[in-house]
C-alpha cells in the first residue's frame, strides 16, 4: 500500500519546520480535493501535516478593510456578516461554489490550493504535462469544452476551478504566506500564475511555504455581482463566471473590477475593461464595448470555441445585474 | 417540491424506515468472519491481446491471497464452448471473464486481486503490469457508421406497413435527424457482490440483481452446480435502471475468486467501472420524416434508428417500435441499424429502446405541428390511434386521450401563447412543450406463497426484488385490499430464491405478474376461509346453509355475512378454531399470452421552461405528467416512480452525455463531477396525474406498468419547449446553454 505518516502541527512555526524536513510531505486542511488526488494516484505526498489545528480561522475587521485565516472556513466566510455586507461580492463567489457539504469542509486557503479538474490531469493513463511534465496535453486536441481561452500555453489548456478566487482577484486581495525565511506578501492576481513552460507550477508560493491568510482592501463598490454559468444549478464547475465590483456614483461609473473565471489557469483580471469603465456611463453600449475589450487574444482550442462567444455575453449580463 | 400528498388509501412504504435508518442491507453491506476483498485490475488499451501480465508484485504484496488472470482462472464448465457456439458471429459469443487473452474494450478486466482489506487489493491491483499487443479499434459512432458494416438478421429487418416512405407524397412534409449520446445508468448504489462458498459445490451469494431467478440459473450453468445450491439473496437494491439484469464479469470474477480461496469475498466496483462494466444507453442517430394531408392527417412516417453495440455482444432494442403504433398512421416503415463498437456492452436502461425512440418521434411530431400550424396537442388528437395497427388488435385499454386532457388541463396548456419567443418572465424566454410516451405492457408467469396466521397476520413470500418502485409496498396494499387484513398486519417477504420464484423486476411487469398472483392467492385464501366455515352455524339462516365465499364480505379480518353483516367470524378465529397452525396456499400465476388484445402504457408529459435571453441557461419550471398505467395500486409510491422518471428524464435531456476519447478509446467523464446528473437544485415541482382506470384484459387487478413509460417521451417535451421558447431547435440532447447563444 501507498501509506503515508500524518502528523498534527500545533503552531504555524512547526507545520513551516515540519515541511522543510520532509520536501515530499504536504499540509491537509478540509482535505476536499487532497484526497481525491490521493486516490486517483494524481499526488501521494508521503506524509500529511493535518493544518486544521492551526489558529487561522479567523474572519475579522481591521482598519484597512478584511481579514481572513488561511483556515477558516468556506461556509463560514460566506455567512459573515461583515462579509454579506461589506464583501458581497465574496459572498456570492463561494455560495455559487461546490455544495454545502463541500463548503461546511473547504478551507479559504485550501480553495486557492485546489488543483485543475482537467480530465486529462486526473486520469493518470493519460498525457497531462501539468501531472507529469513532457507527457504532452490531452486537452489540446481532446475534451477541452471547460478550457481556457486566455494565457493558455502549448504545454496546458487547464483552468483554475474556483470560484473565490475569482471575487478575491477582482476585490485587489492580498495573500500572507510563512516560511522559514519569514512572511511575505503576495497580491492575489500574482499568486496564481499561467501555465507556460511549467504547467505543474500552479501558483507562485515558494516550496515550504503555507498560507497564513488573506486580506481583502476595503471599499466603496456599491454595485456588486457574481455571475456563474455551469452546466447545471449546483454543484458544478464555472463554464463561464464572471465577477464584477462597481462603484457607481449617479450613472457614472467610478471604479470598477472585474475579474473571470473558467477561462484561464488562474482567476482572469479584465484590466483592460475595468480602464475603459472608470468615469463611462453604466450604459448597454459601454458594457458591450467593455466586454470587447476583454476579449483581446482570447483562442478557443476546439469544443471550448463557444466560450469566445459566451464569454462577452456573461460579462456584459454580469454588468448589467451589477447595476440593476 | 410539495410534498407527496398521501391518498386516503394509500400506505406508507413498508420499508421505508430501513431504508432511512439504514437498516436496510444492501449487498455489499454483509460481513462474515474471514471476509476478504476482491479489486478488479483493468486494461489500459482498448483492444488487443495480452501477451505477459506481470502479477508478482501483486502476489507478493501484504495481505494478498490469490490473483486471478486469464492464465490462471480455474475451468469453469460454463466456459467450454461448444461448435454451434464457435459457429457464432463475434457479436453473438459475448465475453467471459479471464477466459482468454483478448482485450475488447478499455477497462476491461485483467485480473482480479483478492486480499485480507478493501485497501491492499485496491493497491495491489494497482501493481499488475501487463503487455498488450495491441490492434487498431473504433470507438467513434461515426466513424462506425462511415467505415464499417452494420449488423444483419432478423432484428434489422426493416418494418413496412401499407407503402415505404409515403411521407414523401404528402402535402405537408418534415424530416429531421436527431442525435442522443451514451447515456449511463449511475444508480447510487454502487455494484457490489458479497459471495460465501460453502464448499465447491454450494454458494450464497448478496448480489445486486433485478433478475433472480435468471442470475440463478446464470451461475448454476457457469460452475454447474445444482439449482438448490444456488442461493441468492437481494434484499435491497438502490436503485438499478436496468443496469442488474445481466450476471456482469465482476460478479463472476468475485464468484470464481471466492471460490478459488475459500473464504467469503466482498467484490464492489468502483464509480469509474460503473461506466463500462454493467452496461449504458446506446448513443443513436435518428431520422424521422412526416407526411400529412393539408389538414393534418398523418399519411406516412419512416423512421430510421442507428445505434450502437459491442463487438462482442449484439444488443438490441425497440427503438423504432414506438412510431409503428403510437399514432394512427397507414403507411409506416422503420429501419434498425445497429454498428458494432470496441466498447463495453450497452444493456436495457429504463424505457429502453422506447426512450431513444420516443425523443425522436415526440420531437418530429412537434416539428411537424408547428409545419401545420396546429397545437401539438390537437395534432395528436387528431391522428389518435383507436386500435394497434401494427398487430392489428384491439387496446385491452387506452386512456391517452384522457391523459392528454389531464396534463393539458392542469398546466393551462390553452392558456400559452403559442407563437415561438412569444413568452416571456423578466430575461427569461418562456417555453412549454410537450411529449408523449408509450411501454408494453404485459403479465408474466410468477409464484407466490401466502401463509395466513393464527393471530389474523399474512405472510406473503416471493423471490423477485424491488430495486425501488415498492414492489412490497403495492403487493401489500393489494393484499390488504383484496384480503380485507389491515397493511400492518401483511408481511411481503422476497429477495431470496429461497422463495417461490417471482418474476424479474423490469420491463414495467412487476406489478401487473406479481400483482396477478398475489391477488389470485388472497382469492383463494378466502375461499379456503369460506369453505372452513361453510357450515358454521353463526352463518346459518333462513336463506344460508352452506355458505360460500361470494355470500361473504372480507374486511378487517372478519367474514360477513352479505345479507346480515351482524353475523361474522374472525380469519385468526377460524385457523385456532380448526386447530390449525397456518394456512398455506402456493399460487402459480400463468402468463397472459395476450393473444387477442394489444397492452401499453401512456404517459404525457407538459413541461414549462425558462431559457435565459442572453446566456442561454435553461431551467425546467414545472412539469406536469399524466399517466394512464391502468389502475394504481397505491399512488403515493406510483408517483414517486414518475417523479424518478421525470429527474431522469431532466438528467438525459439537459446534462447526461458518455463522453469517450477515441484516440485513447477511453473514458473522459466517468465520475459525478463530469458526468452530470440532476441535482435537486434543477428540479422543479412535478406534478403527477394518473387516469387510474383498470385494465379489463391484462390482469385482474387493473393494472398496466409505469416504471418505464415515465421517462418516455419525456426528453421531446424539454427540447420541443425549449423551441418554444427561443425558436431554436435543437436536435442534440444534452442541450446546454452553449446550444443557445
Amino acid at each position: 500500500m501507498i501509506n503515508f505518516e500524518y502528523i498534527r502541527a500545533s503552531s504555524v512555526k512547526a507545520a513551516i519546520d515540519a515541511l522543510a524536513k520532509n520536501p515530499t510531505a504536504g499540509f491537509i486542511a478540509g482535505g476536499t480535493n487532497l484526497i481525491d488526488l490521493m486516490k486517483r494516484g494524481v499526488t501521494a505526498p508521503d506524509r500529511l501535516i493535518d493544518i486544521n489545528n492551526l489558529p487561522l480561522k479567523q474572519v475579522t475587521e481591521t482598519p484597512a478593510g478584511l481579514s481572513i485565516g488561511a483556515l477558516a472556513i468556506n461556509s463560514d466566510v460566506a455567512n459573515h456578516e461583515l462579509v454579506k455586507n461589506k464583501f458581497p461580492l465574496l459572498a456570492m463567489a463561494f455560495a455559487a461554489g461546490a455544495s454545502p457539504q463541500l463548503r461546511n469542509m473547504a478551507t479559504v486557503g485550501g480553495n486557492m490550493m485546489q488543483r485543475t479538474r482537467c480530465t486529462y490531469f486526473y486520469d493518470t493513463t493519460m498525457p497531462c504535462n501539468k501531472r507529469q511534465a513532457g507527457t504532452g496535453c490531452g486537452a489540446m486536441e481532446g475534451y477541452n469544452r471547460m478550457h481556457a481561452i486566455f494565457g493558455a500555453s502549448n504545454k496546458c489548456i487547464a483552468v483554475h476551478p474556483s470560484d473565490m478566487c475569482v471575487a478575491l482577484a477582482a476585490l485587489n486581495a492580498t495573500v500572507t504566506v510563512s516560511g522559514t525565511k519569514g512572511e511575505r506578501k503576495i497580491l492575489f492576481t500574482d499568486f496564481h500564475r499561467l501555465p507556460g513552460d511549467t504547467p505543474e507550477k500552479d501558483n507562485t508560493l515558494l516550496k515550504g511555504e503555507i498560507i497564513t491568510g488573506v486580506t481583502i482592501p476595503k471599499n466603496s463598490f456599491n454595485k456588486n455581482y457574481y455571475l456563474k454559468i455551469r452546466d447545471r444549478a449546483s454543484y458544478a464547475f464555472a463554464v463561464i463566471s464572471v465577477a464584477v465590483a462597481l462603484e457607481v456614483q449617479g450613472s457614472t461609473i467610478k471604479n470598477a473590477r472585474l475579474a473571470m473565471g473558467g477561462v484561464a489557469h488562474k482567476p482572469w483580471r479584465l484590466t483592460e475593461a475595468e480602464k475603459f469603465l472608470v468615469g463611462k456611463n453604466a450604459s448597454p453600449e459601454n458594457f458591450t464595448k467593455a466586454a470587447e475589450l476583454a476579449m483581446k487574444g482570447a483562442k478557443g482550442y476546439g469544443q471550448n470555441n463557444f466560450k469566445l462567444k459566451m464569454a462577452p455575453i456573461a460579462i456584459v449580463e454580469a454588468l448589467t445585474k451589477a447595476i440593476a | 417540491m410539495d410534498k407527496i400528498i398521501k391518498k386516503d388509501k394509500d400506505i406508507d412504504r413498508v420499508d421505508g424506515v430501513q431504508k432511512v435508518t439504514g437498516a436496510a442491507k444492501y449487498s455489499a453491506e454483509y460481513d462474515f468472519p474471514g471476509m476478504v476483498y476482491g479489486v478488479l485490475a483493468t486494461s489500459n488499451v482498448t483492444k488487443g491481446t495480452i501477451n505477459e501480465i506481470d502479477t508478482k508484485a501483486a502476489e507478493n504484496a501484504p495481505g494478498v491471497l490469490a490473483v486471478i488472470t486469464h492464465l490462471n482462472c480455474p475451468p469453469l464448465p460454463g466456459y467450454k464452448t461448444t461448435p454451434e457456439q464457435e459457429k457464432l458471429a463475434a457479436t453473438k459469443k459475448g465475453y467471459k471473464v479471464f477466459a482468454d487473452n483478448i482485450v475488447r474494450f478499455n477497462g476491461q478486466p485483467i485480473a482480479i486481486v483478492v486480499a485480507d482489506t478493501f485497501e491492499r487489493a485496491t493497491y495491489a491491483a494497482s501493481l499488475i503490469k501487463a503487455s498488450y499487443t495491441k490492434e487498431k479499434y473504433n470507438t467513434d459512432f461515426d466513424e462506425a457508421i462511415k467505415s464499417t458494416t452494420p449488423l444483419e438478421g432478423n432484428n434489422f429487418k426493416e418494418y413496412v406497413r401499407g407503402e415505404a416512405n409515403a411521407w414523401k407524397n404528402a402535402a405537408v412534409k418534415i424530416e429531421a435527424e436527431y442525435r442522443m449520446p451514451i447515456e449511463v445508468h449511475n444508480p447510487m448504489e454502487i455494484h457490489g457482490i458479497t459471495v460465501v462458498w460453502e464448499g465447491d459445490n454450494k454458494v450464497t451469494l448478496y448480489e445486486k440483481t433485478q433478475a433472480l431467478s435468471s442470475t440463478q440459473q446464470n451461475i448454476m450453468r457457469s460452475f454447474g452446480l445444482k439449482q438448490e445450491n444456488v442461493r441468492i439473496i437481494t434484499q435491497f437494491i438502490g436503485g438499478a435502471f436496468g443496469s442488474a439484469f445481466n450476471t456482469w464479469p465482476h460478479s463472476m470474477a468475485a464468484l470464481i475468486a471466492g471460490k478459488k480461496v475459500g473464504k467469503p469475498i466482498k467484490l464492489m466496483l468502483t464509480r469509474g467501472q460503473m461506466f463500462n462494466l454493467v452496461g449504458y444507453r446506446p448513443e443513436a442517430i435518428q431520422k424521422i420524416s412526416i407526411g400529412t394531408s393539408p389538414d393534418g392527417k398523418l399519411v406516412g412516417i419512416t423512421h430510421e434508428a442507428t445505434a450502437m453495440t459491442a463487438s462482442y455482444n449484439e444488443f438490441t432494442e425497440g427503438i423504432v417500435n414506438g412510431s409503428r403504433s403510437l399514432y394512427n398512421c397507414p403507411n409506416v416503415n422503420t429501419i434498425y441499424k445497429v454498428y458494432p463498437m470496441d466498447l463495453s456492452q450497452p444493456t436495457w436502461m429504463r424505457g429502453p429502446g422506447e426512450t431513444t425512440g420516443a425523443y425522436a418521434l415526440e420531437s418530429a411530431i412537434d416539428e411537424m405541428a408547428y409545419a401545420l400550424k396546429m397545437d401539438p396537442i390537437e395534432f395528436r388528437l387528431l391522428n389518435y390511434a383507436e386500435t394497434d395497427l401494427e398487430r392489428k388488435k384491439p387496446y385491452s385499454s387506452k386512456f391517452l386521450k384522457e391523459a392528454y386532457q389531464l396534463g393539458a388541463d392542469k398546466i393551462k396548456w390553452k392558456e400559452r401563447n403559442p407563437a415561438i419567443r412569444s413568452m416571456k418572465e423578466g430575461d427569461w424566454l418562456i417555453g412549454y412543450g410537450t411529449g408523449s410516451g408509450i411501454f408494453s405492457a404485459w403479465r408474466g408467469a410468477a409464484k407466490v406463497a401466502a401463509k395466513l396466521l393464527p393471530n389474523g397476520k399474512m405472510i406473503l413470500q416471493s423471490g423477485v426484488t424491488d430495486m425501488g418502485p415498492g414492489t412490497a409496498t403495492a403487493m401489500t396494499k393489494l393484499a390488504s385490499d383484496t384480503m380485507g387484513i389491515a397493511d400492518r398486519s401483511i408481511t411481503f417477504e422476497m429477495g431470496d430464491t429461497n422463495l417461490p420464484p417471482g418474476p424479474m423486476q423490469g420491463g414495467s411487469g412487476t406489478t401487473s405478474t406479481l400483482g396477478t398472483a398475489v391477488f389470485n392467492v388472497c382469492e383463494s385464501m378466502k375461499k379456503k376461509l369460506a369453505e372452513m366455515i361453510k357450515d358454521n352455524s353463526i352463518f346459518h339462516t333462513e336463506l344460508v346453509h352452506n355458505v360460500k365465499a361470494e355470500d361473504l364480505i372480507f374486511e378487517n379480518g372478519y367474514m360477513l355475512l352479505k345479507t346480515d353483516k351482524t353475523k361474522k367470524i374472525s380469519y385468526a378465529e377460524v385457523i385456532k378454531s380448526a386447530g390449525l397452525t397456518e394456512i398455506v396456499i402456493e399460487e402459480d400465476s400463468k402468463a397472459n399470452p395476450m393473444a387477442n388484445h394489444s397492452a401499453f402504457s401512456y404517459a404525457v408529459h407538459f413541461v414549462k421552461v425558462k431559457v435565459h435571453s442572453k446566456t442561454g441557461v435553461i431551467k425546467v419550471d414545472r412539469v406536469v405528467s399524466a399517466v394512464d398505467a391502468g389502475k394504481i395500486v397505491n399512488e403515493k409510491t406510483a408517483e414517486s416512480q414518475i417523479i424518478g422518471a421525470v429527474v431522469g428524464g431532466i438528467g438525459m435531456s439537459l446534462m447526461e452525455e458518455g463522453l469517450i476519447d477515441h484516440r485513447y478509446g477511453r473514458w473522459v467523464n466517468n465520475n459525478f463531477a463530469d458526468y452530470h446528473v440532476a441535482v435537486n437544485a434543477d428540479i422543479p415541482n412535478i406534478e403527477v396525474l394518473f387516469v387510474d382506470q383498470p385494465d379489463p384484459i391484462l390482469n385482474p387487478i387493473g393494472a398496466k406498468g409505469m416504471g418505464e413509460v415515465g421517462i418516455v417521451g419525456f426528453a421531446a417535451a424539454i427540447t420541443n419547449a425549449i423551441f418554444h421558447a427561443t425558436g431554436k431547435r435543437i436536435r442534440e440532447i444534452p442541450v446546454t446553454a452553449d446550444k443557445l447563444i
